[in-house]
């Protein structure tokens, strides 16, 4: 199938999958793109939210506009993000004018609630698999651990804590590459 | 005309301000409905996003979208939306040219060898705070005694068979856990 629209037909479903914000998506983005069709890695889709998170706009939108572009350059990412919005929106346009007696339907609002429950327990497997590839050494870990005290404790902004995480990846780095140098 | 040009104006600042995802986008709608009585009101505007949440897609689109239908009809939701992604669609482009350049160089490298466990943080602090959301009644607790108290058991039996059930059943996909708890919901009255 053509790549551009491979993109926008697995963004489209993706799109109409999601139940929720961006991190509703992890699960199903996932197993469409990352054991599905093999688009990029899980690793990938960590770099694309951390930048999603840090840039404006809509976090499960950027991070499709991101994996688009590194698979099919501008028009691939247009596809892509096409593809994740046009579901949704026209679910959206098409219900509009009964939206309101649907969300409040008494049986709506008790599908929604299991749904809620199996989204985190689907997403609770996949944040478990992300930490096992993520941390994976000391520094990971300690990286880890007080970037969730600090969001989760104190509320620091996501963006200074992506800043700080990334001054002190590179500090890191260079330091480990120092040693490697001293070594030879 | 007019009506959507503003539309165009208002949803494009908050597409390029709003970030951390479409939930950021709510203060700036909510200047938007002191801005723009005719549009919508607060009331309005906290109505959108509960209702928003119970049709699929990103929530920060599916506002957009309901909004900009409450606003111009269709029309505006079609402006509405677009109008928010674009800005970032530009901003991750140009990001996305940048990644491509110095995706080998030794300095990003090491940033993303820090970002990495550090995003894995944060989507583990928005998911423990959904869990609290959707497992917990917060509203019932006052002490440590009331803390147990609170706890839906219906939502935690759920969450653990559906939470064993995945982990054991790898080859199915996310949606039929989804719709497994959507049916459970209905079925059990939760």
């Amino acid at each position: 199938m053509n790549m551009l629209l491979d993109l926008f037909l697995t963004y489209a479903k993706i799109g109409a999958m999601t139940f929720g914000g961006g991190y509703a998506m992890l699960p199903i983005l996932k197993r469409e793109i990352v054991e599905r069709k093999k688009w990029v890695t899980e690793a990938d889709i960590i770099d694309c939210y951390a930048i999603g998170q840090c840039t404006p706009g809509v976090i499960a939108v950027n991070a499709a506009t991101l994996i688009g572009y590194q698979k099919k350059g501008v028009l691939g990412s247009l596809c892509a993000t096409l593809g994740v919005i046009t579901p949704p929106m026209l679910i959206i346009m098409s219900i509009a004018t009964v939206l309101q007696a649907f969300s409040e339907n008494v049986y709506v609002q008790h599908a929604l609630a299991g749904m809620n429950v199996a989204i985190c327990a689907v997403i609770a497997l996949t944040v478990f698999n992300l930490m096992k590839k993520t941390w994976k050494d000391i520094p990971s870990v300690v990286i880890g651990l007080s970037v969730l005290g600090l969001t989760l404790a104190f509320g620091v902004p996501t963006v200074i804590v992506v800043v700080c995480a990334a001054t002190v990846g590179i500090v890191m780095s260079t330091l480990k590459n120092r040693k490697k140098g001293g070594d030879n | 005309m007019p009506t959507l040009l503003a539309c165009f104006w208002e949803f494009f600042k908050t597409g390029l301000f709003a970030v951390g995802g479409g939930l950021a986008t709510i203060p700036f709608l909510q200047e938007m409905a002191e801005k723009h009585p005719d549009w919508f009101t607060k009331e309005e505007l906290t109505n959108f996003i509960a209702i928003s949440e119970s049709t699929p897609g990103p929530i920060g689109i599916n506002i957009a979208t309901y909004a900009g239908y409450k606003i111009y009809g269709p029309l505006g939701s079609i402006v509405c939306t677009f109008s928010l992604v674009l800005p970032s669609f530009l901003i991750i482009l140009l990001v996305a040219k940048a990644l491509d350049k110095f995706k080998t160089n030794s300095i990003v490298q090491g940033a993303f060898g820090g970002i990495r466990p550090a995003t894995t943080s944060l989507i583990l602090a928005a998911v423990l705070s959904t869990f609290a959301e959707v497992l917990i009644d917060l509203g019932a607790i006052n002490s440590v005694k009331t803390f147990f108290t609170s706890i839906d058991p219906m939502a935690v039996g759920l969450f653990a068979a559906i939470l064993i059930a995945a982990a054991f059943l790898k080859k199915l996909h996310p949606i039929v856990f989804i719709a497994t708890g959507a049916v459970a919901g209905i079925v059990f009255q939760m």
